[in-house]
């Protein structure tokens, strides 16, 4: 296959691993792969994917990839080009988080993520547009501009980590790092036809990743199928002291590279050896809730043909209930904005980030500051977050909020106990909107998290696949999700990889514009 | 229970976000179409339900580990690079407009 004039170098190899042995092999330069990558960027720059790429900072990686290369050294990333949701801090490129308030910031360091796939020897285009602190569902809420959809530019790429799906369905980078609070890894993907892995809250460092909602923010990887995610998440899950949250073993397992490697691997043998039918024994949950009356027909009929292709494969269809589904939307948007105000206090005008050029005393700088540098939906949600928390409401809102995410997450709990191996159904109710559509009203599209909030609430681990087209207009992707139980990442992406090794949705790929 | 105008200008406060006049009435409604949306919270019976505040502990017994106390590396050099990014400094003080007279 020869790539188009416009197409970088990569998109030639169908896999990781392909690029991989050529770059091994001498057959393949990491120097020419990122020139090419980075022209590719700039000529699709209406695409407004990147917030910031520095081609120095991006050739100098490359150049000492190719260093390690010659010298039969390396990592299993070495050479292959990705880039980053600008939420994760990195030395070197602007860290903005798509905000006014961070537009000039420049980290002194690397957040583990960004770093431990550096070590992995991956070589970064720079940095990707999203949603202003990640909160959005549609790339709309960046300072900096919307990011487009490539397979309709008229059309968002979903959100919050909407540079990153764009930046993988365009072709421009081989992988994406991206963030998921409440979908932000699976709508994006979805929405553009590629595929995104939130693992389980707590096996990825989030040193490093400006915080949004501390107790669901889960750091994922965007590429077009599992095998790519099995690529970047292996090497990003792990234990790092510098993130309390993060785990030091996983059901007695190690946190540590190599676990989803290995589940992934044990699990995908079992399947081969099973034969004819080699998801033999699978059961499937598919949560009635998750059909109901704002689900697009389009999107019915497309996770329906998925899920007959896996019982073509061998697996069983299990009805199951999750019965508090519809709550998973007022509870997230209780503890949602209660941490994100509380993490967001940190911007005062003072240590970092936007001060006010005209102000009194020190109050009205840090007040006019904030107003100026926050965008709407971010001043939306620290106001709500700090009225939840307000002393004669925390009870009322945000404890029981609290209580009703562990009705949530005893849900899912259940449904695993007694019922499933996996959760499959649709990651949104529509396919990607037109750019400008609800901005009348901003709570609009906070109803359309209904299938994905869930999942981040609960702190399982959670995938979006491509599995068809559809809507009123130009035809758009769909996506599947497929939901594991706690630690489930390798064993999650093996049941993906298999329904993929049969269909094709994921090598699909947009005209160029 | 409407949030008011003199709420908001609390919460505002609170937030330590200028809201002007005409953002503070466009805020209130906002609020308030939340507030709707939350509100069916109320209605739940989670009688002997704890609340959840780390997502984990549906799975298993966890809590949040401490570091040791102990000093981390430092010094002038990383200093200056932490405050870099500071809109006014000067020193090794952050600048800020007077607070004690």
């Amino acid at each position: 296959m020869t790539a188009l004039p416009d197409m970088p170098l990569h998109t030639e190899f169908d896999s990781i691993d392909a690029l991989r042995t050529a770059l091994r092999g001498g057959k393949a330069s990491a120097l020419e792969l990122a020139q090419s990558a980075l022209q590719a960027a700039q000529a699709a720059s209406s695409l407004n994917a990147f917030l910031h790429i520095d081609p120095e900072l991006t050739l100098a990686q490359a150049r000492a990839a190719d260093e390690q290369l010659a010298k039969g050294q390396g990592g299993s990333l070495t050479g292959i080009p990705i880039a980053h949701k600008d939420v994760f801090v990195t030395r070197g490129w602007r860290t903005t988080a798509a905000s006014k308030m961070l537009a000039d910031y420049v980290s002194p360091f690397d957040a583990t993520v960004v770093d431990r796939l550096r070590q992995a020897g991956a070589v970064s285009l720079g940095k990707l547009n999203c949603d202003e602190f990640a909160m959005g569902s549609g790339n709309e809420n960046s300072a900096f501009g919307p990011a487009r959809n490539p397979w309709d530019p008229d059309a968002v790429p979903g959100g919050s980590s909407g540079g990153s799906a764009a930046a993988v369905a365009a072709g421009l980078v081989m992988a994406a790092t991206g963030t998921d609070t409440g979908g932000s890894v699976r709508q994006p993907a979805a929405l553009c036809g590629v595929s995104g892995i939130k693992p389980t809250y707590g096996t990825v460092s989030r040193f490093g990743m400006v915080a949004f909602g501390s107790s669901l923010d889960q750091a994922g990887p965007i590429a077009r199928h599992a095998r790519d995610l099995l690529e970047l998440l292996d090497p990003m899950a792990g234990f790092d002291e510098r993130d309390a949250t993060s785990l030091q073993d996983c059901d007695g397992v190690p946190n540590a590279p190599g676990r989803v490697r290995r589940d992934f691997d044990e699990a995908l043998r079992l399947q081969d050896d099973a034969g004819g039918k080699p998801l033999q024994g699978l059961r499937i949950g598919v949560p009635e809730e998750f059909f109901n009356e704002s689900l697009s027909p389009h999107i019915a009929q497309a996770v329906e043909a998925a899920l007959q292709t896996y019982e073509s494969l061998g697996a069983r269809r299990v009805r199951i209930s999750l019965p508090c589904t519809r709550l998973s939307i007022p509870a997230y948007y209780v503890i949602a904005p209660a941490e994100a105000s509380s993490n967001l206090s940190r911007y005062d005008g003072v240590r970092y980030g936007h001060r006010a050029q005209s102000y009194g005393d020190i109050a009205d700088m840090t007040s006019r500051s904030r107003a100026e540098g926050f965008g709407p939906e971010v001043l939306r949600r620290i106001l709500v977050g700090t009225y939840v928390l307000c002393h004669g409401y925390y009870d009322a809102y945000y404890l029981q909020a609290q209580r009703v995410r562990r009705m949530i997450a005893d849900d899912f709990r259940r449904a695993f106990a007694e019922h499933c191996d996996v959760i499959m159904g649709p990651v949104t109710p529509t396919v990607a909107k037109r750019i400008g559509e609800n901005r009348e009203d901003p709570t609009a599209d906070w109803l359309a998290d209904i299938y994905t909030l869930g999942v981040s609430l609960a702190g399982l681990p959670a995938m979006s696949i491509p599995c068809g087209f559809g809507g009123a207009g130009k035809p758009l992707p769909i996506g599947l999700q497929l939901i594991g139980n706690y630690f489930g990442e390798g064993r999650l992406l093996a049941v993906a990889d298999r329904f993929q090794q049969v269909t094709d949705w994921h090598q699909r790929k947009p005209e160029q514009q | 229970m409407a949030i008011t105008d003199q709420d908001v200008a609390r919460i505002a406060r609170l937030a330590r976000i200028a809201l002007p006049p005409q953002d503070s009435a466009r805020a209130q409604e906002e609020l308030n179409g939340i507030l709707g949306l939350i509100e069916q919270l109320q209605a739940v019976d989670t009688q002997g339900v704890e609340p959840m505040a780390h997502p984990l502990s549906a799975h298993q017994d966890i809590s949040l580990r401490l570091r040791d106390d102990a000093p981390a590396p430092g010094g002038i050099p990383q200093r200056e690079a932490l405050m870099a990014n500071a809109p006014a400094q000067s020193g090794g003080l952050f600048l800020v407009p007077t607070v004690i007279e």
